[in-house]
């Protein structure tokens, strides 16, 4: 789950890390008003979940209350990457002598969070990793004992820094980790880290992301303090009508699990697949002989008719799919013949003969003899284990393509 | 003879009461495994396919008198981490997690304890690892018919990143006269408790095992983890892979996320491409269709003799 | 929109003779693990919708007097 920036601030001052007086505003008159408070020049940064946003202009400096109000107008209307704003970030200009990078990652290998620091802030911290090594400290830190300061000091020491700015540096890296790990994020970013020429130090950008499988458990970060409704979720992306459909049919129903994708596919071969390693397989095999999925999908579990039937239905009802496959990995919880009834009757319901329809069916495992019967009887073309999934692909893109069995 | 489990293995389930332990308790007592115990917090007194359920672990492995080996884990999410660190702290030295949807912090927590105590976490996400007509422990197979038609005994040893998978690949070994020596669902979740590097040193110390298969994915590091493993250890044990997912290397498949939580792809470094580069430079065979599997690994073995 | 379809690969057939028993009704009812059978005043009620949920368990076979209530895969006939 992806934040906001001016959200990201609010989790890193509640985590006890210095941050601008800043103020978040929906129109160029509160926008005015921030300014103002502030009493000086300001920076006025468009709210959206994208990058880029200084290349398109949405970042923009100001004088005056005056122009903060005219440059937020502007922005506030500005769509960046498809994306409208939600407000902008009011932003003292900051008397910046220097800046840093501090961020918390997982390391997968490591299986432990890692801390990252550098006191050559501002930039691309992969380029900096690339180009001077000796400017960038890592540490991992535990996941069951408390985070200590020292574990952060090692970190930032590792780059050579030190005096006061040591000492600075350090209690925020350390909680910056704990705020990691306490919050359940995946990515706890922030560059730059500024050193002020007064010596203070302060977020002046904050970059976070929590992971999905926790935001059940995050209620008092999420729903208390920034006040995110559960039906925000952020996602990368907006799901199509067919995707929405098919996660309506799968919460509606708790007897297994269907899944159903289509960004990015265009063509005529609906898939009806699974499961998870095994669509991957498939789609790739369908693709690599040749053929067009009009959809990507994953089918699991224990399913109803009702659910399987649904799926293929959703897939069949696609613009330009003018036939399903439906193949899956060698099973042991899904039981084959289910699934038969269910797609056979997808094609029922919408008046099509299932034979015709349904391009191969390759499904080996619990209940496969019966799922064979049922099969046979609407003269589906089915296969058992011996067909390979690749073979299984191929011989759904020869079928509607029309070339001879 | 087989990496993690033998015929004297025994082990619990813990949340055995549930829809989806109950059955593979079935089916894993059904394939001759020693379950010795179930655990449901407030079920103790209850018997589950005959095994009885307790309270705790430590009620458990009090009942067997004496250690028990390992323990399937199929408690809900948030209930999870309690039940792996209560399994941990009793002795049980192989456990498998099957639950799913865990967050990462907690997964993360389990592997740290479990490697403080010298114990070894399967998962999770994953349906279990099997030894041939020996024992298995999860899902993974389906009920015992099934499962003893997928799997023959053999030399190749298989880890994967996808259940089904497992058991797809480890039936063209069967059908191709192979047979598996021990095959390992590892799970599809960014962290696990044993990565494909971390299973070599087994497979590599077990006599029956002469070749390995895997199945991957794109997103994380193992694959580059293992290229390492092999090159640093001098393997005596060819590799053959397998990845799938593939088409998510177009552009317009970018940042969506398919399969596994594992798989969500994040920059050049973890594409299918890089991927496939980096496991060949290490000599391990990466085929392009599932089909040449266990041809490959025939050549592979033919070679080595 | 299709119409939605039902009774199209399984049918459940109860005899007359023990459709009424009320107690039967609700055995059924509890036992069936995809609802097909309600318990109502008359007796036994099969709820159509659910026929082809039948996941061959053969509970409701055995809750009831032998030969009495029969499962019908329609795909054999």
């Amino acid at each position: 789950m992806r934040f906001f920036e001016y959200e990201a601030r609010q989790i890193v001052e509640a985590a006890g890390i210095p941050v601008t007086k800043y103020g978040f505003c929906t129109t160029a008159d509160e926008a005015r008003k921030a300014a103002e408070e502030i009493g000086g020049p300001v920076v006025i940064k468009s709210q959206v979940l994208s990058g880029g946003r200084m290349k398109a202009g949405g970042v923009k400096f100001a004088d005056t209350p005056d122009d903060a109000a005219a440059h937020a107008e502007d922005i506030l209307k500005l769509e960046i990457n498809g994306h409208m704003p939600r407000g902008v970030l009011v932003d003292p200009k900051a008397e910046v002598k220097q800046e840093y990078y501090a961020s918390v990652v997982w390391d997968g290998t490591a299986k432990r969070p890692l801390m990252l620091f550098s006191d050559m802030g501002g930039i691309d911290i992969e380029e900096v990793a690339e180009t001077h090594p000796d400017h960038v400290g890592r540490g991992h830190v535990s996941n069951l004992h408390p985070i200590f300061d020292f574990e952060a000091k090692q970190v930032v020491a590792a780059t050579g820094v030190t005096g006061s700015q040591l000492n600075r540096a350090t209690p925020i890296l350390a909680k910056l980790a704990r705020l990691f790990r306490d919050n359940d994020m995946t990515l706890a970013e922030i560059n730059p880290l500024a050193e002020l020429t007064d010596g203070s130090f302060v977020a002046l950008d904050a970059h976070m992301e929590m992971e999905n499988e926790a935001v059940g458990r995050q209620k008092g970060l999420l729903r208390k303090r920034l006040e995110i409704a559960e039906a925000d979720t952020r996602e990368t992306y907006e799901p199509s009508d067919f995707e929405r459909n098919v996660a309506a049919i799968d919460a509606a129903d708790h007897r297994g699990v269907i899944q159903g994708k289509d960004h990015g596919f265009e063509g005529n071969l609906g898939l009806v697949i699974g499961a998870g390693g095994g669509s991957l397989t498939l789609t790739d095999a369908v693709r690599s002989q040749g053929g067009k999925p009009a959809n990507y999908s994953e089918i699991g579990g224990n399913p109803s008719v009702a659910k399987a039937c649904g799926l293929a239905k959703e897939v069949l009802e696609k613009d330009g799919v003018e036939k399903i496959a439906v193949m899956m990995s060698i099973v042991s919880n899904t039981r084959v013949d289910i699934v038969a009834r269910g797609v056979i009757k997808a094609c029922l319901e919408l008046g099509k003969d299932p034979g015709e329809t349904i391009a191969i069916f390759r499904i080996p495992g619990a209940w496969e003899d019966e799922g064979f019967k049922i099969l046979e009887r609407y003269g589906v073309e089915s296969c058992d284990r011996s067909v390979s999934l690749w073979e299984a692909a191929g011989r759904a893109v020869a079928k509607i393509q029309g070339a001879p069995a | 003879m087989s990496i993690l489990l033998n015929s004297e293995t025994t082990f619990i389930v813990q949340g055995i009461t549930g829809r989806e332990a109950v059955n593979l308790t079935r089916e894993c007592l059904d394939y001759g495994s020693k379950i010795v115990g179930g655990v449901t917090p407030g079920r103790k007194g209850r018997e589950v396919h005959g095994v009885p359920v307790f309270d705790t672990v430590a009620q458990a492995v009090e009942n067997h008198g004496g250690p028990i080996d390992g323990s399937v884990v199929t408690v809900p999410p948030a209930f999870t981490k309690d039940a792996v660190l209560e399994a941990i702290e009793n002795g049980i030295k192989l456990i498998v997690i099957v639950t799913e949807r865990i967050p990462r912090r907690d997964v993360a927590q389990m592997v740290e304890l479990a490697d403080l105590r010298g114990a070894r976490i399967i998962g999770p996400n994953c349906l279990g690892l099997i030894v041939p007509e020996v024992c298995k422990m999860g899902g993974i197979g389906g009920p015992a018919k099934d499962a003893a038609k997928a799997y023959a005994p053999g030399p190749v040893g298989v880890m994967s990143r996808s259940g089904g998978m497992t058991t797809e690949i480890s039936s063209s070994l069967t059908q191709a006269g192979l047979g598996v020596s021990t095959a390992v669902s590892i799970g599809g979740d960014a962290i696990i408790g044993s990565t494909y590097a971390e299973l070599m040193p087994y497979f590599e110390a077990d006599e029956q095992t002469q070749a390995i298969v895997i199945y991957t994915e794109p997103g994380g590091r193992m694959e580059a983890q293992l290229s390492e493993w092999v090159k640093e250890n001098n393997s005596r044990l060819p590799i053959v892979a397998f990845m799938a997912g593939k088409f998510m290397d177009d552009e317009e498949m970018k940042g969506m996320s398919f399969g596994h939580a594992g798989t969500i792809v994040e920059g050049v470094e973890d594409t299918a491409t890089e991927k496939i580069a980096r496991l060949e430079a290490a000599g391990i065979r990466v085929v392009e269709r599932i089909d040449e599997i266990p041809d490959a690994v025939k050549q592979k073995l033919g070679a080595a003799a | 929109m299709a119409e939605a379809l039902h009774k199209v690969f399984i049918d459940v057939e109860v005899d007359a003779s023990v459709a009424g028993d009320a107690e039967l009704a609700k055995k059924l009812e509890e036992v069936c693990p995809v609802d097909i059978f309600k318990a109502s005043e008359g007796g036994v009620e099969i709820v159509e919708k659910n026929l082809d949920e039948c996941v061959l368990c053969n509970l409701c076979v055995d809750a009831a007097p032998e030969g009495t209530v029969r499962v019908v895969k329609l795909y054999e006939q």
